[in-house]
């Protein structure tokens, strides 16, 4: 079993921290082969940013994501980069905030953005909230793994609102499940 | 003591191999794509009673870690392309005074500034040939996290044993990604052999090194790069003397070839054979996963001296398939010391080679007749 996760949006909005924590999440709590990757660039905060994430029951040589399984894309522009020419049998995860295309896969609207603004108060947590999303809709790996990996990755005095951002992405998804 | 398990990405790991293998002096200049290596040696040296230095450029940086070198500390520093020719100077000086010392070269796309955040592997043939005069050198080729961490410590291990400085030549791929990654607590030291009484500082041993006289120890001793005498006085105008000095220096490297090998062979019978290291590694090996029994492989840990020898345990070889990030650099040392038609399958930009672009370099080497083809990926 072999699953590859591309996030794709905005320098700033956590693409990369997101990979890392789910990549580390895998790795660290739940015993699989992982490589996280970025495509990385000169950039900095409002450029595009692309992380990735492989997660394989066996060893991984190839370590750069070919055909992503999951997208999670925060930007229009990353949309078109990116999710655009995602297959049918993918899963993708948009910020509707940040993107206004939709695909031809099946899909959830994550108002990341918006939802931790409003409810945490800060758009910081967005990356987090995208990741409990992924949680719920794919169970990539295990709530108690992506948790500890999440309170283990952020500043401290932040985790009981990293853990609120984890449960709203998981409600997010369940909502659109019912 | 026990092992950590973490999830690095290969330049932290780097760090905490030579922490691990006991440096504790690192000077440098941050510079894309090795900056990481630097601020984890920030942020760890003072900590554990070590010494972190932002020096004002790379060839300081090189002189700092050649003095700490000579303080007794296992000194490294870490750069990239344009870092390593300001260091070319003095990483002659360390080869003419024999100076243990690790560099790090987190290769990005040259030349000159080239492309800072993109990874390339072509600085290859300037860690074996450029600093001025004839020397020998020793280099690693690391394709995993995991490694990044193993062969740091075996850089300063082989530095001391061989009294040279030793290089990592990593790429940014390696150097970037995440993976899980086991520090060692416990990893073996080979230290270097202190000069003992009444021993000559630049009289070799039978293996054809030095006792290493540590600044401080009360040894007296002089340290020059100019052509100097088993004393290590200047003696610059003797023919006999230099051809002496600079064939032992050699020798302690290249006569030592079957102990400096690192490789890994699979499928040794097949008629196409692949070689590589450090990243383009990772293709071969899910082309391999991909079509068991196919293709045999070398991958060298050890680049540095070339693994000749190993050659001949491809018998059936009728081509071999030489992967790099640079032009050729590596195909050119393998044509040395084969007369198999060799397949250069150059990549330059920065992506990785694909599992596809080699099978178009397998296509090209079923007709190939030419000593070297390049194919166009």
């Amino acid at each position: 079993m072999k699953t590859e996760i591309r996030f794709s949006g905005l320098g700033g909005q956590g693409i990369i921290t997101a990979a890392v924590i789910l990549g580390r999440a895998a790795a660290l709590y739940a015993g699989k082969h992982v490589v996280q990757t970025q495509s990385y660039g000169p950039e900095a905060r409002g450029g595009a940013s692309a992380s990735a994430v492989i997660i394989s029951d066996e060893p991984i040589y190839y370590p750069k994501v070919t055909n992503p399984d999951i997208y999670a894309i925060m930007s229009e522009e990353a949309y078109k980069k990116y999710g655009s020419s995602a297959p049918s049998d993918a899963l993708m995860l948009i910020d509707p905030g940040f993107v206004s295309s939709r695909p031809s896969c099946k899909y959830y609207e994550v108002p990341a953005t918006a939802s931790a603004k409003e409810k945490l108060g800060k758009t910081v947590f967005a990356n987090v909230v995208m990741l409990g999303g992924i949680l719920e809709a794919t169970k990539v790996v295990s709530y108690e793994a992506l948790e500890k990996a999440v309170l283990d990755s952020v500043p401290k005095g932040t985790e009981e609102a990293n853990k609120k951002a984890l449960e709203i992405g998981r409600e997010i998804i369940r909502s659109q499940q019912k | 003591m026990t092992d950590k398990t973490e999830f690095y990405n290969g330049n932290t790991a780097c760090a905490e191999g030579a922490i691990a293998a006991g440096c504790r002096f690192f000077a440098g200049y941050p510079i894309t794509p090795s900056t990481e290596i630097a601020e984890r040696m920030a942020l760890r040296m003072p900590k554990i009673n070590g010494n972190f230095i932002q020096m004002e450029d790379e060839l300081a940086s090189m002189a700092a870690i050649i003095g700490a070198s000579w303080a007794g500390a296992r000194s490294m520093t870490a750069t990239s392309g344009p870092g390593f020719s300001l260091m070319m100077e003095n990483i002659g000086y360390a080869a003419m005074t024999e100076t243990p010392c690790v560099v790090v070269n987190v290769q990005r796309g040259g030349p000159s500034t080239g492309q800072p955040t993109m990874a390339a592997q072509g600085d290859m043939l300037q860690a074996r040939y450029g600093s001025h005069g004839d020397y020998s050198i020793i280099a690693l080729a690391p394709s995993s996290v995991q490694e990044m961490f193993d062969l740091t410590v075996k850089a300063f291990n082989l530095a001391d044993k061989f009294r040279t400085p030793v290089f990592l030549m990593a790429d940014e791929t390696i150097g970037h990604m995440r993976e899980k990654v086991t520090l060692h607590e416990n990893v073996e030291i080979i230290p270097r052999r202190e000069l003992t009484e009444g021993e000559l500082p630049c009289a070799p041993d039978e293996n054809g090194i030095c006792g290493f006289g540590t600044f401080g120890n009360g040894h007296n001793i002089h340290i020059t790069g100019l052509t100097h005498n088993e004393k290590g006085y200047p003696a610059t105008d003797s023919a006999e003397l230099h051809e002496r000095m600079v064939r032992r220096q050699v020798d302690k490297i290249e006569k030592h070839r079957a102990e400096l090998t690192d490789v890994d062979i699979i499928n040794p019978d097949a008629e196409t054979v692949f070689v590589s290291y450090g990243a383009p590694t990772r293709t071969v090996r899910q082309l391999m996963a991909d079509m068991p029994d196919k293709f045999g492989h070398m991958n060298m840990r050890i680049v540095w001296p070339f693994p000749d020898a190993e050659l001949e345990k491809f018998k059936n070889v009728k081509t071999f398939i030489v992967p790099e990030m640079n032009l050729g650099q590596m195909a050119k040392e393998l044509r040395q010391y084969t007369n198999v038609p060799i397949v250069t399958a150059a990549k330059l930009g920065g992506a990785l080679h694909t599992t596809e672009e080699l099978l178009k370099a397998v296509s090209a080497a079923e007709t190939a007749k030419k000593p070297v083809t390049e194919v166009r990926l």
